[in-house]
Formats: structure tokens, C-alpha cells, sequence
């Protein structure tokens, strides 16, 4: 159950539009017990400079997770997905993620490895607004635990 | 209040913050982000793959690590660059108290365009649930 390196550098269809609303900015926000009001408040929002509430940092996993997933179901990746566990995960914001974006995730394999019986994969998603403007980019290293 | 590149240096701490977690914010969590793995809400499912028990999702650790530095810079949009390691599960018990973790963070080097680097340790119980955890922030 070893990745085949050949994998490195395959990229992925871009997802379909995520269109980002006030609503799911605020669950978030809220589920990380953020009251700050650039993040609830499209007037306060524009007041910090912003055209609409921004999402909070770790918003964009609400999509990049889910491109990542389309790596995952890859027939030729054949990795165990039920031994998947997050390894780590970054993130480079070009700008803030905000209400009223147009997102579209594209994901492409940026390392394989294995490691004492655990495969390694590395996914990156690139996101940007469906007309081409860069928003951010996710990388996620994806462990499966080898069977022991 | 707004952190400006020239209030840090090397050395410049951040307000250590202690957030609790129980099972609901586990629940409200997994709503708003779409994660809904079961290891983050049944025990059953936890301990079929050999977990301790319900734990939090890593990316909502990730999350109020994150909050640590955009409440201190007063600007989430601040936060250019931020990664981790995710290093040991936070078990998170079915009780009204839930679980605390404890974020400490400390400005490690000064970057060009009033940029710094924040390097943060992330605990609960004790132990180190993050690891090479990170951000970058861009201050005025």
C-alpha cells in the first residue's frame, strides 16, 4: 500500500461555485465563540475596509476539505480512507474570504511519501473567485495509519 | 485595540487564552464547518477506531489557536499565513465543563512588510496538542 510518486504534481478539475454567504460566515464564526463584528456585521465590515463580513481564517477548510476529498476518492491514489487521520494543515490568504465570493477549489497532489507503514499525502487546494482572483491556498497532509 | 508593527518585537507576548470545549461546541462545530466524522460526536464510533473517546476536530483546535492571534491583533484579516501540526487528540468528555485548551503565543521574528511571525503552544491537560503551530501576521 505504498503511493506511487508518479502522483506528485497531479492536479484535479476545478469544484463547482461555492458561493459564500453572511449566514455561513456567522455559523462559523460563532462556532469558534468569535462575537468580532467584521465577521456579523456588514456595516462594521465596511468600516474596517472591507466590501462585506469577512470569514474567519480557517473558514476556507469548509471548502478545501471537501476539494481535497476528490485526491482521496482518486481510484489510483488508493489510499484507506478510513485510516485517515489530519496531520497538519496551512494556509496562505491572499486576502480575507468574504460574503457575496464566488469560490472555486482546485486541488492537485503536492507530495507523496510513506513512512514507517503510513502513507503520507500531501493535497493542496487553490482557491480563487470563479473569475480568476487568488483567495487562498490550503495544504493538508493526510496520514494513513498503516495496518499494524 | 489594533496591534501596530511597531508596538512588537522578538519576544513580544501575546494574552495567554484559555477556550473551553464541550460536546456541543464539537456539534456546532461540525454544522458549520461540514465535518461531520463521528469520531467528533459518538463515542461508539470513538472507540471502534481506538480513541479514548469523543475528540475535538483538529481544524476547530486549529480555529481557536487562530482566534488567540486575530483577537490580539484586533483584525483577522491580519492573519496571512497560519499552519500546524496536529499532534495529540483533545478529548473532549460528555459533561457540562467540557475540556480546556490553552493557547500561549509569542512573536518569534520580525518579517519584511510589517510582518511577524507568531509562534504558538497550544495545550490542554497539560500536554502539547499542536505542534509547529505558526502565523504569520501582516500589522499596520
Amino acid at each position: 500500500m505504498t503511493l506511487d510518486a508518479g502522483l506528485v504534481g497531479r492536479s484535479y478539475p476545478p469544484s463547482a461555485v461555492y458561493e459564500v454567504g453572511r449566514v455561513a460566515i456567522a455559523a462559523f464564526a460563532a462556532a469558534l465563540g468569535s462575537a468580532d463584528p467584521v465577521h456579523l456585521d456588514a456595516e462594521a465590515a465596511r468600516a474596517a475596509g472591507h466590501p462585506d463580513v469577512i470569514a474567519p481564517p480557517t473558514f476556507a477548510i469548509a471548502l478545501t476539505l471537501a476539494a481535497a476529498g476528490v485526491v482521496v476518492e482518486d481510484p489510483e491514489v488508493d489510499l484507506d480512507y478510513s485510516r485517515v487521520v489530519h496531520g497538519e494543515q496551512r494556509f496562505v490568504h491572499h486576502r480575507p474570504i468574504r460574503a457575496g465570493d464566488r469560490l472555486v477549489a482546485t486541488p492537485s497532489i503536492e507530495a507523496v511519501r510513506s513512512v514507517a507503514g503510513s502513507d503520507l499525502l500531501t493535497t493542496r487546494v487553490d482557491v480563487a473567485t470563479e473569475d480568476g482572483e487568488p483567495v487562498c491556498s490550503a495544504t493538508s497532509l493526510l496520514v494513513a495509519r498503516g495496518a499494524s | 485595540m489594533t496591534v501596530r508593527a511597531a508596538d512588537v518585537v522578538v519576544g513580544t507576548e501575546l494574552p495567554e487564552r484559555t477556550f473551553a470545549v464541550t460536546r456541543a461546541d464539537l456539534v456546532r462545530y461540525a454544522g458549520a464547518s461540514g465535518d461531520f466524522n463521528p469520531i467528533h460526536w459518538s463515542d461508539r464510533i470513538a472507540a471502534s477506531v481506538g480513541l479514548p473517546g469523543v475528540i475535538a476536530h483538529g481544524m476547530l483546535t486549529m480555529g481557536l489557536a487562530g482566534r488567540a492571534v486575530t483577537d490580539w491583533t484586533g483584525d483577522p484579516a491580519a492573519l496571512v499565513e497560519y499552519q500546524v501540526r496536529f499532534g495529540r487528540p483533545v478529548v473532549v468528555p460528555d459533561d457540562d465543563a467540557g475540556v480546556e485548551v490553552t493557547v500561549r503565543g509569542r512573536v518569534a521574528a520580525l518579517l519584511d512588510e510589517g510582518r511577524a511571525r507568531v509562534d504558538l503552544t497550544v495545550t490542554s491537560g497539560g500536554e502539547k496538542v499542536l505542534s509547529l503551530a505558526r502565523a504569520v501576521v501582516r500589522l499596520p
